[in-house]
């Protein structure tokens, strides 16, 4: 077994250039468990918590630029939490203290968990997420085409996950998720809702009730046509529960050892009514 | 500088509580917590759940607070690791204030989280000197105690937090 702690992307791309097959490492708060059960025996890691580089973030032109090494607790800091309530809320829903200064948002991302809490907001904002491979080659993904199955990504062997790309503009956004309790939980069904005044439509990112995050687009365009857009308002209030059915007719869940899925749908259904009330 | 190991077993060191201490012939991944308890003889941090479920394990890496199971032991070489056992203690009794007030307020039954507790109220106290009582259960969430139901642990933190108070720079000064 070998571990290497690089403290530049250039190092820890050298690192893995000579160890193709090697598990990148960010805050191991899910390969850890793994390692520590048995379920997993590494041959080579390299641990990515010294690239200091990697835990900025920045404004680029019309998106905000996180870090892979972004952690849940900064994802609180008013400088990503002000302009991306939705992602400082779900971060905030993520394990506890302990578990959000380790856990990374370019971990998330990469493991590519159906509960990754961070997945329905980057799908509802439209995030794309940058990689970097051993020549230096960067590429951006949308998320659309990164997410490609349980714990599949498009990520290749040679790659590493720099940064993730959030488009900034004008909107409401919330984060809202089920478990059975608020600190410590893996999500039974989280939705992240996002009314972008800017564009006027309204965007809805499901997570845990697919395979990978969904968006309920046949919902979104419906309640786009029902909200005054000059006036901020729901003029008919039955839309908002018509929202929700129409939401949770999108989601595709599983029954397994959290939940069912029938109750997953319902869930969905709840949370998306709800978040639009709180919004608008 | 970045650093490789290879092989099945290798020797490196950690700097805890403030002394580099070597780690001798150990399997790559082992976790910090395995490496405090069973190498190092620093049995402070506890293994109970080994998933970051409970709070035991709570160490601070680099002023983080973090569980120590999840920690790579060899991804942590050069970072300053503190433990329950590196904790300013007074040089009377050997705890710190924390500890004292958990003593004093009864709040330790069968102590096993109690180290854990101790971590995650010490990092909370140094970022927020005066929390309410939702901040306090909030930075107690990851960790577990089966026995207190956390009254008397939210007894001794609000006694901690009014001890630094009393004894404060304000008040010296």
């Amino acid at each position: 077994m070998s571990v290497a702690t690089p403290h530049s992307l250039d190092e820890a791309l050298s690192a893995l250039a000579g160890q193709p097959d090697a598990h990148v490492l960010a805050g191991g708060t899910d390969f850890m468990v793994e390692v520590n059960y048995g379920h997993r025996r590494p041959t080579a890691v390299i641990a990515l918590s010294k690239v200091s580089g990697l835990r900025l973030w920045k404004v680029e032109g019309t998106h905000l630029v996180l870090g892979a090494g972004v952690t849940y607790t900064d994802m609180i800091n008013p400088e990503i939490a002000v302009p991306f309530p939705a992602l400082a809320a779900a971060a905030r829903t993520v394990g506890s203290p302990q578990i959000r200064n380790a856990g990374t948002i370019g971990g998330n991302v990469g493991t590519g968990s159906p509960a990754g809490d961070t997945l329905p907001v980057l799908a509802a904002l439209d995030a794309s997420i940058e990689l970097c491979d051993t020549a230096g080659v960067v590429r951006l993904v949308p998320w659309t085409e990164f997410f490609i199955g349980v714990k599949r990504t498009d990520r290749r062997p040679n790659e590493i996950i720099t940064a993730v790309h959030l488009p900034l503009f004008e909107s409401k956004q919330d984060y809202l998720k089920v478990g059975t309790r608020n600190a410590m939980v893996i999500s039974v069904a989280g939705l992240a809702l996002v009314v972008d005044f800017d564009g006027r439509n309204v965007r809805c990112g499901l997570g845990s009730v697919g395979p990978v995050p969904l968006r309920a687009r046949q919902a979104e365009a419906w309640v786009a046509n029902h909200i005054d857009w000059e006036q901020r308002t729901v003029p008919d209030p039955r839309t908002y529960e018509t929202f929700g059915a129409m939401v949770a007719d999108a989601s595709k869940p599983i029954d397994d050892h959290r939940s069912t899925a029938e109750y997953r749908r319902h869930a969905v259904g709840v949370m998306a009514q709800r978040a639009l009330m709180r919004m608008i | 500088m970045a650093s490789t190991f290879q092989a099945e077993s290798v020797s490196y060191s950690l700097r805890v509580n403030g002394v580099e201490r070597d780690v001798e012939e150990a399997w790559l991944g082992e976790s910090l917590l395995h490496v405090l308890r069973e190498r190092l003889d620093l049995p402070g941090a506890k293994n109970a759940c080994e998933q970051g479920e409970c709070g035991s394990c709570s160490v601070l890496v680099d002023g983080s607070l973090v569980c120590s199971c999840l920690v790579l032991a060899a991804s942590a070489t050069d970072s300053d690791i503190v433990t329950v056992e590196g904790l300013e203690a007074d040089a009377h009794t050997g705890l710190s204030d924390i500890q004292q007030a958990f003593v004093s307020e009864g709040a330790v039954q069968c102590g096993f989280c109690i180290p854990g507790l101790i971590m995650s109220v010490h990092d909370l106290l140094d970022r927020i000197p005066t929390p309410s009582d939702i901040e306090v259960r909030e930075a107690i969430s990851g960790n577990l105690c089966r026995c207190t139901g956390y009254g008397r642990i939210m007894e001794a933190v609000r006694s901690a937090v009014s001890a630094r108070a009393n004894t404060g720079p304000e008040a010296t000064s």
